[in-house]
């Protein structure tokens, strides 16, 4: 076995890139989807649920109390690309090309690239029925800062180190 | 400190080992329809339990499993054998680093029978997704199987006393959702994923923490000199660990603590922001980034030489500079003893004082200090980002207070602290040293930009939870 195999410690997950938040408080790739919580710039009691699926790039996108995005008929809304850009300031664009299944041919991926070669195939537009579980997965996400710290050692956080290294 | 005696071989260490291995290339194809390749694997690590009391189990498990019948009993048979391997080689590493310190070691205690432990429900949730992820392998894994392990996290994140539990499914969970589907995986963390899910089954067993952690036995009364800080984290938890030099007050022999901090977070708090969320909860942090020690009255300690902290018991101390620290006190200070089920080589983080090394450093490749003809390596990469001490730091620098480790079969020195000669004056540059704040420019940006971050995501909380 190589040496990354025989590791404890292999890096698997490079850690989550900086960035700010205010306009996209939550993105992940995850369920075969890029997915996310993108902020309504118009009401700040209001969020949209964006996701675009890996492969087919089906894409959809809806208020939190599931009303349609009105940007999203027929193509990529304003949300959409807001959460490709950040999704690329999160993860790297490498990774997230990967994930969707977006190759850029020719040219190193970034946000503008990714969201040129998805639109180009002409995705369909998929249900919104992936909101509330992509919304309920941001509301757990958001509960883990409501959690205390503890000082009894979790010694399994051993197999954890920090990395330097970026997405 | 006998640096030679780093790359000697150590008695054993390899048949061990290839037990381990062995077991761990079970894992990836998955027990569901066992082939006799896997078979093999199991009668390894069968043969190298064969001398001890888990025997009799394991040997009935191995057989269980490769007719592929394997219940939950069987599969923590042979988890057990795996971390009792895994405990051997941890013992013989931590004898070689006694011989290369010289320092002296704390006495053993008969560890204290844990109690039942917390929610007896949730830990068997734990276990059976555990067993559904032996039975699929690294290979078999992909998105619903791996969903399976949030419901359980959830419902053990609001409990304290499965912190352990839920920060270990729910980095290691993390970790497999981002390697679906295991058809299409290019490389597998063989040995990581093994130590993660056998130390995740035995985590789910009635008493596993209360007996694994030490129970805490006594209380420390004394003075507390900081020698450095280590980061552990991984998307939704953080942890730092202050390691020490404790100075009973009633005069005994100084010894070497832990206190440790830690909290669930969400993955987007990184940087600063992890001092953030920990920096109320453990004065320490403070006094860390001041250079000062603190008094302790009457601080919970566990057998293991953890602190369990509490604010109420310390006050602030004089200044005392871990260099002087290390240089004065470390090489009497006792090593504390690792409670029996926590032994791993994971665990091994012993603190040491390293000059008159010369550095290797071709362009940003990894660093070596050639200490007395020895080369021994430094893993920079987990000197955390929020802080002044880089790679470039260590590689011009001359004395340095760090963890030894082992890993993939070889000793490394992780940097706590180092000091380097700046215009013909020493100065010591501290991986720990924005623990408690911060004026450097680049620190107070990285404060901002994190404390910015923690805002947006509490002003969304607040509108969006509890609806």
């Amino acid at each position: 076995m190589t040496v990354w195999e025989t590791s404890s410690v292999a890096r698997v997950v490079p850690p989550a890139r900086p960035r700010k938040l205010a306009k996209v408080p939550f993105v992940e790739l995850a369920d075969g989807r890029l997915q996310g919580v993108v902020s309504s710039g118009s009401d700040i009691g209001r969020v949209y649920v964006s996701s675009i699926a890996t492969g087919t790039y089906a894409f959809a996108c809806s208020t939190n109390n599931n009303r349609p995005c009105g940007g999203a008929r027929g193509m990529f809304c304003n949300h959409i690309r807001t959460l490709v850009a950040e999704a690329v300031l999160q993860y790297g664009a490498e990774r997230v090309a990967r994930y969707l299944k977006a190759e850029t041919p020719g040219q190193e991926p970034d946000a503008s690239a990714l969201v040129s070669v998805m639109t180009a195939t002409r995705p369909a537009q998929g249900d919104t029925s992936a909101a509330a579980p992509v919304f309920s997965r941001f509301l757990r996400h958001l509960a883990y800062l409501e959690r205390e710290p503890v000082t009894t050692p979790l010694p399994e956080m051993q197999w954890f180190p920090p990395t330097r290294a970026v997405a | 400190m006998r640096t030679d005696l780093l790359s000697d071989p150590v008695d054993g260490l390899d048949e061990a080992l290839a037990a381990v291995d062995a077991f761990d290339r079970v894992l990836v194809a998955g027990l569901l329809r066992p082939q006799p390749a896997q078979a093999d694997g199991l009668t390894a690590i069968t043969d190298a339990v064969a001398g001890t009391p888990l025997a009799a189990r394991v040997a009935e498990a191995a057989e269980k499993t490769a007719a592929g019948a394997a219940g939950e009993e069987h599969f923590i048979a042979l988890a057990a054998a795996r971390t009792a391997l895994m405990g051997s080689v941890h013992d013989a590493l931590v004898s070689r680093i006694g011989d290369v310190t010289g320092r002296p070691h704390a006495e053993a205690t008969a560890p204290a029978a844990g109690g039942d432990g917390p929610a007896a429900n949730v830990l068997a949730a734990a276990r059976a997704w555990l067993c559904d992820i032996a039975r699929a392998g690294w290979q078999g894994i992909d998105h619903e199987l791996v969903a399976g392990a949030a419901p359980v996290v959830s419902a053990m994140l609001p409990d304290p006393l499965l912190r352990r539990q839920a920060a270990l499914l729910d980095g290691f969970a993390a970790e497999l959702a981002a390697s679906c589907p295991g058809a299409t995986l290019e490389r597998i963390p063989v040995r990581r994923w093994a130590d993660l899910w056998s130390r995740a089954l035995l985590l789910t067993l009635p008493g596993a923490t209360g007996a694994a952690t030490g129970a805490v036995t006594s209380t420390a009364t004394g003075r507390l000199l900081p020698l450095g800080v280590d980061v552990q984290e991984h998307a939704t938890a953080v942890q730092a660990q202050v390691h020490a030099v404790f100075e009973p007050a009633d005069g005994t022999a100084p010894r070497l603590v832990r206190a440790a901090v830690s909290a669930p977070k969400p993955d987007t708090v990184v940087g600063a922001g992890l001092w953030q969320l920990l920096r109320p909860r453990m004065s320490l942090l403070a006094a860390v980034s001041e250079g000062r020690s603190m008094e302790l009255d009457a601080m919970p300690v566990t057998d293991e030489g953890d602190l369990v902290w509490d604010d109420e018991r310390a006050r602030a101390g004089e200044p005392a500079d871990p260099f002087a620290t290390a240089r004065v006190i470390l090489s009497t200070a006792a090593d504390p003893v690792t409670a029996p089920l926590d032994r791993h080589p994971v665990r091994i983080a012993v603190p040491v004082l390293v000059e008159g090394y010369a550095v290797e450093r071709e362009d940003d490749g990894p660093t070596v200090f050639a200490v007395a003809g020895h080369r021994l390596a430094v893993d920079t990469d987990r000197v955390p980002a929020a802080g002044p001490l880089t790679p470039e730091t260590v590689a011009a620098s001359g004395a340095c207070v760090g963890l030894l480790r082992w890993d993939a079969g070889a000793f490394v020195l992780q940097p706590l602290a180092v000091e380097t000669t700046v215009r013909k004056k020493t100065a010591a540059v501290h991986a720990g040293a924005w623990a408690g704040g911060t004026t450097d420019k680049t620190g107070v940006r990285a404060e901002k930009a994190a404390t910015d971050s923690v805002a947006v995501l509490r002003e969304r909380a607040g509108r969006l939870l509890r609806k």
